[in-house]
């Protein structure tokens, strides 16, 4: 009896060392987000007037939204735009990353070289930099100006006015080409994404493939069979992170809008209701697609 | 070269004896290694082309620019883009700015950050669960959320009504570096969470044993975390540190948000353009500005000003970033 009291006391000194560790998280989760993020609520049905020394909250009902959706003349093209591309940038990103890792997990001269290259992006095109070059719309419309003079017809460009005029899914194939595109935006967005893949494919006992190998199996049924179920947990993972990452991408014109809203025309109500907007079609998007992911999710363990 | 024969002859007829199997595959293997290396070599210079451009750009002059026939190597080669940039960002102070605040910042996140990962990892408490959810929900909900009511909340800062019972009066934290290492002291500053659950990561395949161990020979919890768990944990301690550091240095949205008026360089490379047209017309006399071209060039500079730093560091410390974040094993 008196053995078990000790261990409960060690249990539940143990209990408090614990919570004393995490502490700091536990008072900047209430005071940083908790409390910020239900006033914001609060705020977004609000209008906010400064004062000296104070502010002064109005309820004004739903006018913010209404403002929004309907009298704001970009909000509502933004963020059908905003939320097109993060979808499509998300599954690009997913495919170019699953691809590269594949690529990268073989052994060959200059493989770290290479990896090194991939990661590159996370570090240098992070932040305002990202920002920077895409601010410079003119110089871009100036570039396609200067390469639609010189008239260079590229092989590109030669196939994709060989697959639009044939007919066949026209919507679909500018969606493909739109990707294409921007494959630097993916290229740039997925140096984490590979690296996770990476780890996972390392973790895959190789004993699999050779028992595969040995029943007749070939590379790429092996593929589907062994490596896709294998990493299936990561996709989820880095589906998660590729759509939170781009949200706070310093390139998405919503944010940006927010932002400026919030900075320099002090319209606190009304950036509030637009990043709630934002926000919950975000957390819809994710919570419905990895509901779906974690469907098709393997756990080998 | 009667060897090499030897070993030919070899070859045709160990292929003949497989019945042209060996064959087939040694020239798939050869064209799949070929296909291989071009893509590899199109996406590496996918990824550094724009980098290679910036730099070709910035000796330029401005006549440079608009000529057809330079390509890559300038021509009127000049290093005073660099000058201008540099005074444009006031580069030695901001520089300095810059690097005090990231380092002091990325050094209280990581701190903190890895004594919330190590309670999360180790320890038993009521509520568990609960918190660590909360630690995925700040991975999730996106900053800009939260930005808007925590703007005025530092305006207008008070700790709980004690300060306006004693002065009558709340403190504007606006414009002072005080909130953001508030918020860096408790866990949410930027991509805290995802650190957080890194270092939980690392700490929970720890053996349980090592820990009991060290209770039987009389640690406290502080001194195993200290003695035992730290030295363990310096790879993935390291490469968090790094990526703070990293993004810390590169990062818009918090710094304008919370870090008040402190000229730090990611803030001085988004105005470099508008200096550059202030500079054009004031003190060259040119009354439409700077052209385009010039300032994307003068800006190209600027960037590679910000990023040199980080370009350094990336080339010393490349393990550090890239091998213990696959050794930590994200799993959901």
């Amino acid at each position: 009896m008196k053995n078990q009291n000790k261990l409960a006391g060690l249990q539940k000194r143990k209990a408090v060392s614990g919570y004393l560790f995490v502490m700091p998280f536990i008072v900047g989760f209430l005071a940083f987000m908790v409390k910020p993020f239900f006033e914001s609520l609060y705020m977004s049905f609000c209008v906010i007037e400064l004062g000296p020394g104070k502010f002064d909250k109005n309820f004004a009902g739903l006018e913010n939204y209404v403002r929004a959706f309907t009298i704001d003349a970009e909000f509502n093209r933004l963020l059908v735009e905003e939320t097109q591309k993060m979808f499509f940038n998300a599954l690009a990103v997913m495919v170019f990353s699953f691809f590269v890792a594949l690529i990268l997990n073989q052994k060959f001269k200059g493989r770290a070289f290479v990896r090194a290259i991939f990661f590159l992006p996370v570090i240098l095109s992070s932040g305002v930099i990202l920002g920077v070059e895409f601010n410079n719309s003119l110089m871009a419309s100036m570039q396609t100006a200067i390469e639609d003079n010189a008239g260079n017809a590229s092989i590109t460009g030669a196939i994709q006015n060989i697959l639009m005029t044939s007919g066949i899914g026209t919507k679909a194939f500018e969606k493909v080409f739109e990707v294409v595109d921007g494959i630097y935006d993916v290229a740039i967005a997925s140096g984490i994404q590979i690296i996770i893949f990476l780890s996972g494919l390392q973790t895959i006992p190789g004993s699999m493939y050779e028992a595969a190998s040995i029943e007749g199996c070939t590379k790429w049924e092996s593929l589907w069979k062994i490596t896709f179920p294998m990493i299936s947990p990561l996709f989820l993972v880095n589906w998660i992170y590729t759509i939170v990452d781009y949200c706070m991408r310093s390139d998405n014109e919503i944010m940006n809008k927010i932002s400026d809203q919030m900075i320099s025309y002090l319209n606190y109500g009304f950036a509030s209701a637009m990043s709630w907007i934002y926000f919950l079609i975000v957390i819809v998007i994710i919570a419905i697609s990895s509901y779906i992911i974690s469907k098709g999710v393997y756990y080998y363990d | 070269m009667i060897k090499g024969a030897g070993k030919k002859s070899n070859f045709w007829e160990r292929n003949r004896e497989s019945k042209g199997y060996l064959l087939k595959k040694t020239v798939s293997d050869i064209v799949y290694r070929l296909i291989r290396m071009i893509l590899l070599f199109g996406m590496c210079f996918l990824i550094l082309q724009p980098i290679f451009n910036k730099i070709s750009i910035s000796f330029m002059e401005e006549r440079d620019l608009y000529d057809a026939t330079i390509i890559a190597v300038p021509v009127h080669f000049t290093t005073g883009n660099y000058q201008l940039a540099m005074s444009f960002m006031d580069y030695g102070k901001t520089m300095l700015n810059t690097i005090i605040v990231s380092l002091t910042i990325s050094i209280l996140q990581i701190a903190v950050c890895t004594l919330v990962g190590y309670g999360f990892a180790r320890f038993q408490f009521p509520l568990k669960k609960f918190w660590f959810a909360c630690v995925i929900l700040i991975i999730i909900i996106p900053p800009q959320t939260v930005s808007t009511s925590l703007y005025l909340h530092f305006r207008y800062f008070d700790i709980a009504g004690i300060l306006k019972l004693l002065t009558g009066e709340t403190i504007n934290l606006r414009g002072s570096v005080v909130p953001y290492y508030l918020m860096s002291a408790t866990c949410m500053g930027l991509k805290n969470g995802l650190y957080i659950y890194m270092i939980r990561q690392f700490f929970r395949n720890i053996p349980k044993e090592l820990e009991e161990a060290a209770y039987v020979d009389g640690c406290g919890t502080l001194k195993t975390f200290i003695r035992i768990m730290l030295p363990d944990a310096t790879p993935i301690i390291t490469s968090c540190f790094l990526f703070s550091f990293v993004w810390q240095w590169t990062d818009g949205f918090y710094s304008r948000t919370f870090l008040g008026n402190i000229n730090l360089l990611s803030m001085q490379l988004t105005r470099v353009g508008e200096r550059l047209s202030h500079y054009m017309i004031y003190d060259m006399h040119q009354p439409t500005g700077a052209t385009i071209g010039y300032t994307n060039c003068i800006v190209a500079t600027g960037t590679l000003l910000v990023i040199l730093p980080l370009l350094i560091i990336y080339l010393f410390a490349q393990k550090g970033f890239v091998e213990s974040l696959s050794s930590s094993g994200l799993k959901m």
